[in-house]
């Protein structure tokens, strides 16, 4: 192969770099998050908050398949967060003691949902899309509000903790670091699905719907049924987060199934970049250790997140990344 | 046997005649113009050979088979590939991203949230092939949306040669260029013409520019078909100069 | 029977503050382009601006005062904030809103108190009219006349004025009617202030029947986006009879089946999403 072919990009999503360019930031990403239980305590912070913005990471990547990747406005993905939270919860308080099962079913409950209800939403474009997804993500909400007996209602769902995970020979009891490398390892997971898929004829395809319908459509391609995978693959995804976040608190209420929760997933991927990979774990780390620190100061914490909302949209709209890959082109 | 022939074709919408009794035929291998001024009813005719609505009257045959008020999609896959007046392309992604995606849905693998490398490499090889055809390797890595309106026609081209067409139709590729982004276009439609042996038809209304281009010439004026021959007897038809040389100057 | 024509009839109150809260997001939604998601805020700001006003100027000189002074409010804001928006993905005004609802809450609780407040109206209002039908009392009357007068008049606003005229053509073609001259950006300021109004007289009604508190817009916003999809984007008349329609199906719903009250308006949108996914009145393809 000549040289002038080579400079050809191969693989990547994002604008190829060296390889050098490329690993290097994964490498230091890599080591900081495995070694977060022995850094964070010295700087004040504690490994459940830690595992917390893993958590809401994971979820916005998985929602940003759909927002960033694919153009697709869901204010909606609460619903399937919240999913993966009553299906890990109610599965540990009733039917298993496998943390591990109870993950997967949760997951599984999240992913069907948004798998059965894409279709739905995907038949409506623009602003409709996004008005749609609001309202089906809201019937959730109600169902566990209403279905009290079994959801423990308004006051949400306790009476389930995480249980140890036996391996032959060994056990892992799952106390607070522990349980941030279960979700470590989830979010390696989560994270390395989606890159996959991104780096696939599938990913490419998903972008190509984001930049321009009309010509997939005069290829022959029908692209409701894309998007409807894109929604159902992000669904997967954040109900896994979801899942996760029951178990770290075990505990999960009817907030995790609201539009706040769909506002503020949302604002994480436009906060860290939301055309850019790892914008959303960039986000997740503001947006999550601003909100603990804001509301450990303040009564008025809410004024101070819904100012966060206004003042990034006006003024920094390409987050983050999209900040300095902007900066790095010109 | 010809590749596409038009029999009495018409259409109307309501109580205007848009194309009034159409009969051509390209034959394989041909470099067909279709020129006409404004309103001749030169797009109307591409919108009926790809599907977009069925002919009023008569019928359509391409490659042996009749297509009329066949949809789009169907044609698609039957090997009739056109671009538009306004240029269709992913304007964030790269030329290289842009023929790809084109490339992976013309092999049927946009479904696969993985390939094996092997898969890659064809995708790859069958991407750099394109560029070369068009002429835009050198541009691989430039965004669509930052390059030249001529560029983006380029990269429009090769989208749609993705699909391996057996007719390439282009709706005024040259629309809006400069004269030296025209010259690129036509130096392209010829070479795709000559060296890759693709049945060409293309919709212009500079006539200057399709004497130089095409093997043969279709003259529509106000949805009839006026002359067709090749350019010397084009430019000798004194009906045609008459409603469109006479006008046009 | 009776008490299935008594929540028939209270869905129908119901559905005339969903209707009101709807027919303003719509117009905001049509013209603006803007799905706003602090109409829920304003809405509450109004009444809340009712409840102070009530002591000095009335029932009736707040119930004009306040959502005018709410259309105040939202003017500042589509001033500071959504204007900067129009031209964005929708996406970013969406989230503008959303942090606005946050903020208004916040402030609407620091200022006067999570604690539920009620909202005095006329005593002669509170009188039921009928021994039997004992829910029929005046205000609930009053309710339903109000909104069939403001939304009526709101359609004879659009129908017969300019302004009304040029937000009509506006919903159908911006571009074009900013080509004839017509100052879009006053136009859709307007526009949101009108909107706002609408939200604000919703408050101050809803606030007379279920009392005030900081949060009371997020029970009627939601239900006002599934009006908005049942009736038919686009279409006002859709957001009004969406509104009574989900109103009424909830309010009989809660008399045959409580669990499923909030439940059923989600399953209409389904069935229409299905069935007729423009909705009622929606017109193909607008806003998408």
């Amino acid at each position: 192969m000549n040289t002038e072919t080579s400079t050809i990009p191969r693989e990547s999503a994002v604008p190829t770099k060296s390889a050098l360019q490329q690993r290097l930031p994964m490498a230091i990403l890599g080591i900081a998050l495995l070694t977060v239980p022995f850094w964070l305590p010295l700087l004040g912070g504690y490994t459940d908050l830690a595992s917390r913005v893993l958590i809401f990471a994971l979820a916005a990547m998985g929602l940003n398949l759909l927002l960033g990747f694919t153009g697709g406005l869901s204010f909606g993905h609460a619903a399937y967060f919240g999913l993966g939270s009553y299906g890990t919860g109610l599965m540990l308080a009733n039917y298993t003691h496998s943390t591990v099962l109870a993950i997967l079913v949760g997951t599984l409950i999240g992913g069907a949902a948004a798998t059965l209800l894409g279709p739905i939403a995907v038949r409506r474009r623009g602003i409709y899309f996004s008005m749609i997804t609001i309202a089906i993500g809201q019937m959730f909400y109600f169902i566990a509000v209403r279905w009290n007996s079994f959801t423990g209602g308004e006051d949400g769902l306790t009476g389930f903790s995480r249980q140890p995970i036996n391996f032959p020979g060994y056990t892992l009891d799952l106390h607070s670091s522990q349980f941030y490398y279960l979700v470590l390892v989830c979010f390696s997971g989560g994270a390395w699905l989606l890159w996959t898929i991104l780096n696939s004829p599938l990913g490419h395809l998903f972008v190509a719907i984001r930049e321009n319908q009309k010509r997939l459509t005069f290829l022959g391609i029908r692209v409701e049924l894309y998007i409807a995978i894109s929604f159902a693959i992000s669904g997967f995804v954040v109900a896994l987060a979801g899942s996760l976040d029951s178990l770290l608190d075990n505990f999960t209420s009817p907030d995790n199934l609201r539009y706040t929760l769909s506002g503020n997933l949302l604002i994480i991927c436009v906060l860290g970049g939301m055309r850019n990979f790892w914008g959303p774990l960039i986000g997740a780390f503001i947006f999550v250790l601003v909100q603990d620190y804001i509301s450990s100061i303040t009564q008025n914490w809410m004024t101070v997140i819904g100012l966060i909302f206004v003042l990034s949209v006006i003024f920094f709209p390409l987050g983050v990344m999209g900040f300095f890959r902007k900066r790095s082109r010109t | 046997m010809s590749l596409l022939t038009l029999q009495n074709v018409s259409r109307r919408f309501g109580a205007v005649t848009a194309l009034n009794n159409i009969s051509l035929s390209v034959e394989p291998g041909e470099l067909r113009a279709v020129i006409g001024p404004n309103g001749a009813g030169k797009t109307t005719l591409f919108n009926l050979i790809t599907g977009f609505f069925p002919p009023s009257d008569g019928s359509i045959i391409f490659d042996g088979e009749p297509i009329t008020a066949v949809n789009p999609a169907v044609l698609v896959k039957k090997g009739i590939i056109r671009t538009f007046q306004i240029t269709e392309i992913f304007l964030d992604l790269t030329v290289y991203e842009n023929i790809r995606v084109a490339v992976e849905v013309a092999m049927g693998i946009s479904l696969r949230p993985w390939v094996s490398a092997a898969m890659r490499a064809k995708v790859n090889a069958r991407v750099e092939e394109l560029m070369e055809i068009v002429k835009i390797s050198h541009k691989a890595n430039k965004v669509a949306g930052e390059m030249s309106h001529g560029d983006q026609r380029v990269v429009e081209v090769g989208i749609a040669l993705s699909r391996h067409p057996k007719l390439l139709m282009l709706d005024e590729p040259t629309a809006g260029m400069g004269d030296e982004e025209t010259n690129h276009m036509t130096g392209l439609i010829r070479s795709l013409n000559k060296e890759q042996k693709i049945t060409m038809l293309f919709i212009e209304h500079d006539m200057s520019i399709v004497f130089g281009v095409a093997d043969r010439i279709t003259v529509l004026d106000n949805g009839t078909m006026l002359a067709e021959g090749n350019a010397r007897e084009i430019a000798d038809n004194p009906r045609v100069q008459a409603a469109y040389l006479g006008q046009a100057a | 029977m009776l008490v299935i024509l008594f929540n028939a009839f209270n869905g129908l109150i119901q559905g005339a503050f969903y209707a009101l809260m709807a027919v303003g997001l719509s117009l905001i939604l049509g013209l603006n382009g803007v799905i706003n998601f602090a109409h829920g805020g304003f809405m509450a700001m109004a009444a809340y601006f009712a409840y102070t006003l009530v002591p000095y100027v009335g029932f009736w000189g707040a119930l004009i005062i306040a959502p005018i002074m709410a259309g105040g409010v939202g003017y500042v804001v589509e001033q500071l904030i959504v204007r900067r928006l129009y031209l964005r993905d929708p996406l970013y005004s969406l989230l503008a809103t959303f942090g606005l609802a946050l903020i208004i809450q916040d402030l609407l609780r620091t200022i006067w108190g999570a604690q539920g407040v009620p909202l005095a109206i006329p005593d002669f209002l509170n009188q039921p009219l009928s021994q039997v039908y004992f829910f029929l009392t005046g205000y609930r009357l009053f309710v339903v006349a109000l909104a069939i007068i403001s939304t009526t008049g709101l359609f004879a606003v659009l129908r017969f004025t300019r302004l009304g005229i040029r937000i009509r053509a506006g919903n159908s073609d911006l571009e074009t009617i900013a080509a004839v001259g017509v100052n879009i950006y006053l136009l859709r300021s307007a526009n949101f202030v009108l909107g706002i109004m609408f939200a604000g007289l919703a408050g101050i009604l809803a606030a007379g029947q279920i009392g005030l508190t900081p949060t009371m817009g997020d029970q009627l916003i939601m239900p006002s986006f599934v009006a908005i999809v049942v009736g038919g984007v686009g279409s006002l008349l859709g957001s009004l009879v969406g509104g009574l329609i989900i109103g009424v199906a909830s309010g009989v719903t809660a008399a045959v089946y409580p669990a499923a009250t909030e439940v059923i308006i989600y399953v209409i949108m389904g069935i229409m999403l299905v069935a007729r996914p423009r909705g009622l009145f929606g017109q193909e393809g607008l806003l998408e």
